[in-house]
């Protein structure tokens, strides 16, 4: 859990590309030690956010500070590792080649830098294929490989842009691996996600972001917890029911018909239960089976991001 | 840390920047064949039946690979590496802007330098004396980077696709070729052919040239170097700003 410094300070920030808003004044902070999920739907300003923060590009308006830095100055660059939203290691050159570039980058003294890329490499499971151009690379070893570059210079924030999009499970697996190590030794990590599992089971806190502005910003359990409308029970009876009949039962805020089964929406899902056992047995009709259900991360996400674009 | 320490520390890592290029973009039997060749071939084409001299095509032959070499990969490496989507990871490491443009241009320079040796030592070898190897030397390496500069203006535009930049660097590179005195000396051009002549870089590496293999330069050398100078700081700048602007649209 976040319990450190703010180490990412995000104030209003703003971008226009052709006059359209793609980044529109959102502010955040992100503490020490944080991992801090970034989700949104393709479009919804992620990318560009990140681009602004590793200072790739400007912003327009608002400030970023990393560590207290502005952010694409030398020493807020100096201290993130990025990996970016698209496969770039250098094709032309070795895993080593690549990892030895970054070293000469980020100023890292060569014995240092040839101790860090043999440690990375195997605990990215590159070793042996060390001396091999990466055009040889799967997308896998490549993506595996981004992230052995990012860390060589041992930031203390890491920037990921989808970094597990497309990948196979062993290698997406990896990499969720190393990223929990990373938090566990204090690492402070902003992850940019459409993956709702990947981030319910890394982040400490996300934000959502739609149309260039946040939705919501809390940790994951809350923001599932938080869309009450969202609980649901699902039945199934021994005869069909019509749909108007189960709406009318109380706390029932809408009902769809799933195959053989009902789901039912409320804000209090133990009182449905009653009502509904009672409706049965006062008609004698047999429940086959019911179980209450959650709302997912992605749920939430959906429910909020709809919200949004309602309030549009 | 201090302004001093911050250039020094860019300046390295400027020069990994050209590592980086030369082992990427300009190690290639291709590329270093066709720096040789081709201006080889573009000079024999128009100096042949013309019964030149050795001396008088030297200083001719020497300006035309330094500049096409020079300028031959530089406008491509940018492009190149949007397409590979490199150039968002060099952006996001500690160095500026500058330094990456800083970086294309030595690699450009180490590669003109390098390739302009062999036609000058097959000279020496087939007997052509070399008078002032040291004003030859510096005017060597001032070109080099004059014109590897000039090719980071080129590449400047902000296209993915570097068949697009090398078209528009082959119109303005032949154009100068033909204004620069190669052919017909300085002292032999109209007034007004002079000039247009003045406006190129390429005229000054080779009347250095011409002081240093012929002893006979039209202009005083000490001008052939500020004019250079000039031109070089000038590409510099230029390149840098220009790629400032435009960067944001190339990510």
């Amino acid at each position: 859990m976040p319990v450190g410094s703010t180490v990412i300070e995000v104030r209003n920030l703003t971008k226009r590309y052709d006059g359209l808003l793609a980044v529109d004044g959102i502010s955040f902070e992100v503490r020490e030690g944080e991992f801090f999920g970034f989700l949104g739907p393709n479009g919804a300003g992620k990318t560009t956010t990140v681009r602004i923060l590793t200072g790739v590009i400007k912003a327009d308006g608002g400030t970023a500070l990393i560590m207290g830095s502005r952010a694409g100055s030398l020493k807020a660059k100096q201290v993130a590792g990025v990996v970016p939203e698209m496969s770039n290691a250098y094709n032309d050159l070795s895993g080593w080649g690549n990892l030895m570039l970054m070293a000469d980058l980020y100023g890292i003294a060569s014995s240092e830098a040839k101790k860090r890329s043999e440690s990375l490499l195997r605990a990215l499971g590159l070793l042996e294929r060390k001396d091999s151009l990466v055009k040889t690379y799967s997308k896998g070893m490549k993506q595996r490989l981004i992230l052995g570059m990012a860390l060589i210079s041992d930031p203390q924030i890491l920037f990921l842009d989808e970094p597990t999009s497309g990948l196979d499970v062993q290698s997406a697996r990896l990499i969720k691996e190393l990223l929990r190590s990373l938090t566990e030794s204090g690492k402070t990590i902003f992850l940019t996600t459409h993956d709702m599992d990947e981030a319910n089971q890394l982040c400490d806190r996300v934000a959502i972001i739609n149309q260039g502005r946040l939705a919501a910003i809390d940790a994951p359990e809350k923001l599932r917890t938080a869309t009450s409308s969202l609980h649901s029970v699902e039945v199934s009876f021994g005869s069909a029911v019509p749909l108007e009949t189960l709406e009318k039962l109380s706390g029932v805020s809408s009902v769809k018909k799933l195959g053989d089964k009902y789901r039912l929406y409320t804000a209090s899902p133990g009182d449905l239960v009653t009502s509904l056992v009672n409706y049965c047995c006062s008609c004698g009709l047999k429940i086959v089976s019911l179980s209450t259900l959650t709302p997912s991360l992605e749920d939430a996400f959906v429910a909020l991001t709809e919200k949004e674009a309602k309030n549009d | 840390m201090t302004d001093g320490r911050i250039v020094l520390q860019q300046v390295r890592r400027a020069l990994s920047i050209a590592k980086k290029d030369i082992r990427i973009y300009y190690s290639k039997g291709p590329v270093i064949i066709f720096g040789i060749l081709f201006p080889l071939f573009l000079f024999l084409s128009f100096a042949i039946g013309r019964n030149l001299s050795l001396d008088f095509m030297m200083p001719g032959l020497l300006g035309m690979i330094l500049f096409f070499t020079a300028t031959a990969i530089s406008p491509a490496v940018a492009p190149w590496e949007t397409q590979a989507r490199t150039l968002e990871r060099l952006m996001s490491c500690p160095v500026t802007l500058p330094t990456i443009v800083l970086g294309d241009v030595l690699a450009s320079f180490a590669f003109g330098v390098a390739i302009s040796f062999i036609p000058l030592i097959v000279g020496i070898a087939i007997g052509i004396s070399v008078s002032q190897p040291i004003i030859l030397a510096f005017g060597l390496i001032l070109a080099a980077f004059c014109f590897s500069s000039l090719g980071l203006i080129f590449s400047a535009t902000p296209a993915s696709t570097p068949s697009t930049i090398m078209m528009l660097s082959s119109m303005v590179k032949f154009p100068v070729v033909f204004i620069s005195g190669i052919f017909i000396p300085l002292g032999d051009l109209p007034q007004w052919g002079r000039a247009i002549a003045f406006v190129s870089p390429l005229t000054y590496f080779t009347d250095i040239a011409r002081h240093s293999l012929q002893q006979n330069g039209y202009l005083p050398v000490a001008t052939d170097v500020a004019v250079l100078l000039g031109f070089s700081i000038f590409f510099l700048v230029l390149a840098m700003r220009l790629h400032q602007r435009t960067m944001p649209r190339r990510i």
